[in-house]
């Protein structure tokens, strides 16, 4: 199979997929009672009334593993090729992938050193 | 997909092109068939799996579990979901409507589609995508995106708070899955799923890195959302969750969702490290591979249920901690001594060369030693987790020790 029919699959699987989850939501929608009422749609929390705005700035420590995720993700795709090309290459590939993990470690240990993984 | 017809149940495209039908007519079919039995399957085996699921956990806990509706309850999920679909769906007032009714959908889409590029045979698979490894990690990451539509959205604390632990979790535990997921690829030299079985034939890459496998499990039971790493939804403190203000069918796809990600993970350890459809007489009849992946999923499917029942949830400190300063550094060390130990056993000759790969015996020697050298390493490891944890317990008996001192000081001062 070529290239394109193997993504024209992925599209067909993609559409069908979404189809699935959105036929019950569609028969539900159909069959179940419809009696909204201002109580009713209250948010409900843990059963009081909500108080003030839920949209918040939060704690900034889930920024940092964001980033240090994403230094991380990027990273990481570039050993993909590495590792497929792996069998064909001699010891100087492994040592260039030593050296680019070793990079990758580096970070991790600033990280870490900075505190940035902690919970504070 | 094969060029040869077999027969029309293994090789339905090529079966057609021989019948005389216009190729591209053939391959449209194919792919439609495709696309129908494997997006159908995952849904249809969701039903069973939460029977199991509670059948299971009635067990564990010494209950009998859903016994009333159908033969040992087996309709009970059926009851479920007529109950869910005809349940009044409740859209709080100050959510964001588009969003919050998107995040169910997106859910069950993302792990559906994981499901396209699975092998369950040498000749059933979706599509054998060339980045197959990738894409299954790619796809496998939206799910991360509908749990934070669902939190944002229902302009709710709990849910917000549990959206936020979701985008720590399943962001942090994707690098060493990540991680663990370079090994297969490295040691087949291919990132497509069906290659990767291929070369399993003569031996498990389980044998080659077994830390990478327990790596990978442990991670994609992270990205599951499961326990012990449950606490996006943990019921006793966020009520529960990112789904809280969800009701009927869209609380329902959420679990769905749930369930076969934690199937499709048991299957992605089984193909990646676990030869996948790979058994005796699997060529000669190419559906029995797909009995021998179920089975080699369900394993892993119903140890991740024994440890759902038997661990309690951790702190996301803890969880956030163990990640980072445990599973982190073990797959980077896992990463280079897998490479190093594989670029030695092939430039020493070790590695069964040419024409031999799927020779079982020829492999041994190979796998010996790289068994050898993850053991001494999964020692090291260890060693070094339990003198740390020695270290901390002897410190925080110090300070026990010295509260209750000051306690009786306190007390026979009064």
């Amino acid at each position: 199979m070529n290239l394109i029919n193997e993504w024209a699959f992925i599209g067909v699987f993609a559409a069908v997929a979404w189809i699935f989850p959105t036929l019950p939501l569609v028969v539900s929608w159909v069959f179940r009672p419809k009696r909204a009422n201002a109580i009713k749609l209250q948010t409900y929390e843990c059963g009081v009334e909500t108080v003030g705005d839920t949209w918040v700035q939060f704690k900034v420590q889930y920024y940092l593993y964001g980033l240090v995720f994403l230094v991380f993700d990027v990273e990481l795709v570039f050993l993909f090729p590495w590792a497929v090309a792996y069998n064909r290459l001699d010891f100087f590939a492994f040592g260039a992938g030593l050296l680019f993990v070793f990079l990758l470690t580096d970070a991790l240990i600033y990280a870490w050193r900075k505190k940035a993984l902690e919970w504070l | 997909m094969p060029t040869q017809c077999l027969d029309i149940l293994n090789t339905p495209a090529a079966c057609l092109i021989s019948s005389g039908i216009d190729p591209g007519l053939a391959e449209f079919i194919g792919i439609l068939l495709g696309v129908l039995a494997v997006s159908i399957a995952p849904l249809v085996i969701v039903i069973g799996l939460i029977w199991v699921e509670r059948k299971f956990a009635a067990r564990v806990q010494d209950r009998i579990g859903p016994n009333r509706v159908g033969p040992l309850g087996l309709l009970q999920t059926v009851a479920d979901a007529l109950k869910l679909i005809t349940k009044e769906d409740i859209t709080p007032a100050g959510a964001d409507r588009l969003i919050f009714n998107l995040a169910p959908i997106v859910a069950v889409t993302s792990v559906v589609l994981m499901w396209a590029v699975i092998p369950f045979s040498p000749y059933h698979v979706g599509v054998d995508l060339s980045i197959g490894v990738l894409y299954v990690a790619a796809v496998g990451s939206i799910g991360t995106l509908a749990i934070m539509m669902a939190g944002w959205s229902s302009n709710n604390k709990y849910a917000l708070l549990g959206a936020f632990r979701v985008v720590a979790q399943l962001v942090s535990y994707e690098v060493p899955m990540v991680l663990a997921l370079l090994i297969p690829v490295l040691l087949a030299g291919s990132m497509s799923i069906q290659e990767i079985v291929n070369s399993q034939r003569g031996m498990w890459f389980f044998f080659f890195s077994p830390i990478a496998a327990i790596l990978l499990f442990i991670s994609t039971q992270a990205e599951a959302g499961r326990a012990p790493f449950d606490l996006i939804e943990a019921e006793s403190e966020l009520v529960a969750g990112y789904n809280i203000e969800y009701s009927g069918m869209k609380f329902g796809l959420f679990f769905a969702g749930e369930f076969v990600h934690v199937l499709t993970n048991g299957l992605m350890l089984a193909l990646l490290f676990f030869g996948g459809w790979v058994g005796p007489f699997v060529d000669d009849a190419p559906l029995l591979g797909v009995v021998y992946l179920f089975a080699k999923g369900a394993v892993f499917y119903v140890f991740s249920l024994l440890l759902r029942n038997a661990l309690p949830r951790v702190r996301i400190d803890q969880m956030l901690a163990f990640n980072w300063k445990f599973l982190v550094p073990v797959a980077i060390v896992n990463l280079i001594v897998t490479a190093g130990l594989w670029m030695v056993v092939r430039q020493l000759g070790i590695a069964p060369g040419a024409g031999f790969e799927n020779d079982f015996l020829a492999n041994v020697p190979a796998a010996a030693i790289m068994f050898a050298g993850h053991l001494l390493l999964g020692g090291i490891i260890m060693t070094m987790v339990r003198n740390a944890g020695r270290r901390q317990r002897a410190k925080d008996t110090t300070t026990t020790a010295l509260t209750v001192a000051d306690d009786q000081k306190m007390v026979t001062a009064q």
